[in-house]
């Protein structure tokens, strides 16, 4: 992210004013349990994955003075492909890259994550990797569990959106106005297994999708 | 005119600011004196209200472009918490934004005081409109179910209640006595005056269901007494604040009690069939958006026209 004050001043006016706009007054979140969200780092909210307004959407729920803290995971493959979208997304939107399967060439990928929760920030991660069918649960990819066991001090927030994957999903750019409800889970700790701490996560987030019944989308 | 108001407005307002300056005391006092958490619906059901009246008086205050602004706000936020209730296809989802575009031209059609068009916009041509441009998309299946969840939808939350738009700018010329803001006023304030007549008089004797399988917390008692105060303020404001005689305003009285009746049950009957319990949560303590303004999408064009057939020829 830039140390550049005036880029911070146009990140910090485009969650203020243009994100809020959007997804507060445009969409409409219901936040159900909004008191288990973090109120300050280092903690990583891992939600499902439909749309690309999904990050937008988590880091509107959290408060403003916080914003500076708040890091988006997001793969590099998908997000650098142009460098106007490369730069939008590492200063505007704050991302942290990172590269998708490069753990089977013996390097860490999420280092970078390890060290952002070091400096107390706040990551944005989707779990499923990618955006996958609207409004359904894929399977999570690992690597949640290796950061949560890496960090096992860090509390992980599992979060269960519906609605954004009706609003903008895979496949679209027209944004079209549907309610959008956000249930937020009980922290949870990495301990010393990391796919035991994927398997339990994954039985969360799937338990905190059934708590209501949205609408068929067919 | 005071804030540009007709001056029975700015009373008839600081009246309705005063009574919920007293309901709010009278929630305090309840919950200082009984249990932490009995009376915890009802506090932030009264928090909403303070929210709710102060974007209406700030509304209808400034000037008639923002009232109608915020009638076709609170359009949008009604279709679009109808739209994320029902099943919709996904094929349709291009079409459903075309839905929402239909709101700043219906209420246009109210802000230049065009009737003929207002009328006719929704269930004439958007009704045709948008079946054929389903039927072009070429998908059948669930065809008939998405033309008729669609058009109902518009037919309450856009072209209902928009009547209280019309109200305001068509009304204008036949009520010297207030304007259209005082006809807007009138209908709005007595329609949910008797919600909470009804809530209220059930709560208190409430015995004799009278819809045990949609609503089963309606009753006779409830909607008899509701009904009957409404006509009674109706009969005191009416003529402070429309054309109308002690008589006729009771009689709208009656008209927007049993209209918002049947407004209420209509919307929960959706909510029955769809399995949810509140339309959504932007209201604490009163649920969604469509919870609140499920009796005016009767209660508007039901006053509307029976003001338009007396009071307008």
């Amino acid at each position: 992210m830039s140390r550049n004050p005036f880029i911070r001043l146009l990140r910090f006016l485009f969650f203020a004013v243009v994100v809020r706009v959007l997804i507060l007054l445009a969409l409409g979140l219901t936040v159900r349990n909004r008191e288990r969200l973090p109120k300050h780092g280092p903690a990583v909210l891992a939600a499902n994955h439909n749309s690309n307004l999904d990050a937008l959407a988590l880091m509107s729920l959290m408060p403003l003075h916080l914003l500076p803290k708040l890091r988006p995971v997001a793969a590099v493959d998908y997000f650098f492909t142009s460098r106007v979208r490369g730069w939008f997304v590492t200063n505007i939107i704050g991302i942290i890259p990172v590269k998708r399967g490069s753990g089977k060439e013996g390097g860490n990928p999420l280092e970078a994550c390890e060290e952002a929760l070091d400096r107390g920030e706040i990551l944005v991660l989707f779990p499923e990797g990618s955006r996958g069918d609207p409004e359904t649960l894929g399977p999570l990819k690992k690597g949640i569990g290796h950061l949560a066991c890496a960090r096992p001090h860090v509390p992980i927030i599992p979060i269960y959106m519906h609605g954004l994957g009706k609003a903008l999903p895979k496949g679209s750019t027209v944004l079209v106005p549907f309610n959008c409800t956000v249930h937020v889970g009980e922290p949870l700790y990495g301990t010393t297994s990391y796919s035991a701490f994927v398997v339990e996560l994954e039985a969360t987030m799937a338990k905190l999708g059934a708590q209501e019944k949205p609408p068929a989308w067919e | 005119m005071v804030f540009g108001l007709p001056e029975h407005v700015v009373y008839a307002t600081a009246g309705v600011w005063a009574l919920l300056v007293v309901a709010s005391l009278i929630v305090w006092g309840l919950r200082l004196r009984g249990p932490a958490d009995r009376y915890e619906e009802l506090v932030r059901r009264t928090e909403s209200w303070w929210w709710m009246i102060g974007a209406f008086t700030f509304a209808i205050a400034v000037n008639t472009t923002v009232a109608i602004v915020f009638l076709a706000f609170v359009s949008y936020l009604a279709l679009k918490e109808y739209l994320s209730l029902i099943p919709t296809r996904r094929i349709d989802r291009g079409l459903l934004l075309f839905a929402y575009l239909a709101i700043p031209l219906q209420y246009y059609w109210a802000a230049i005081d065009w009737y003929g068009m207002f009328i006719v916009f929704v269930p004439v041509w958007l009704f045709l409109f948008f079946p054929a441009l389903m039927a072009l998309r070429g998908d059948t299946q669930g065809f008939l179910r998405a033309v008729g969840t669609l058009s109902w939808g518009l037919m309450l939350t856009v072209f209902a209640l928009s009547h209280l738009a019309m109200l305001l700018v068509g009304g204008e010329v036949y009520n010297p006595v207030a304007g259209g803001v005082g006809l807007l006023f009138f209908v709005v304030v007595l329609t949910q005056f008797n919600d909470v007549a009804q809530y209220t008089w059930g709560k208190l004797i409430g015995r004799h269901k009278v819809t045990p399988k949609v609503s089963p917390k309606k009753t006779w008692e409830g909607l008899l007494g509701g009904v009957l105060t409404t006509v009674a303020v109706a009969a005191c404001l009416g003529p402070y604040l429309t054309p109308m005689d002690w008589q006729w305003s009771a009689l709208a009285g009656g008209v927007i009690g049993v209209a918002g009746f049947l407004g209420d049950v209509t919307i929960s009957a959706v909510k029955r069939d769809l399995g949810v319990k509140d339309t959504g949560g932007l209201l604490p303590g009163h649920g969604g958006i469509l919870d609140r303004v499920d009796s005016l999408t009767y209660a508007a064009p039901a006053f509307f026209h029976f003001f338009r057939y007396f009071f307008t020829s």
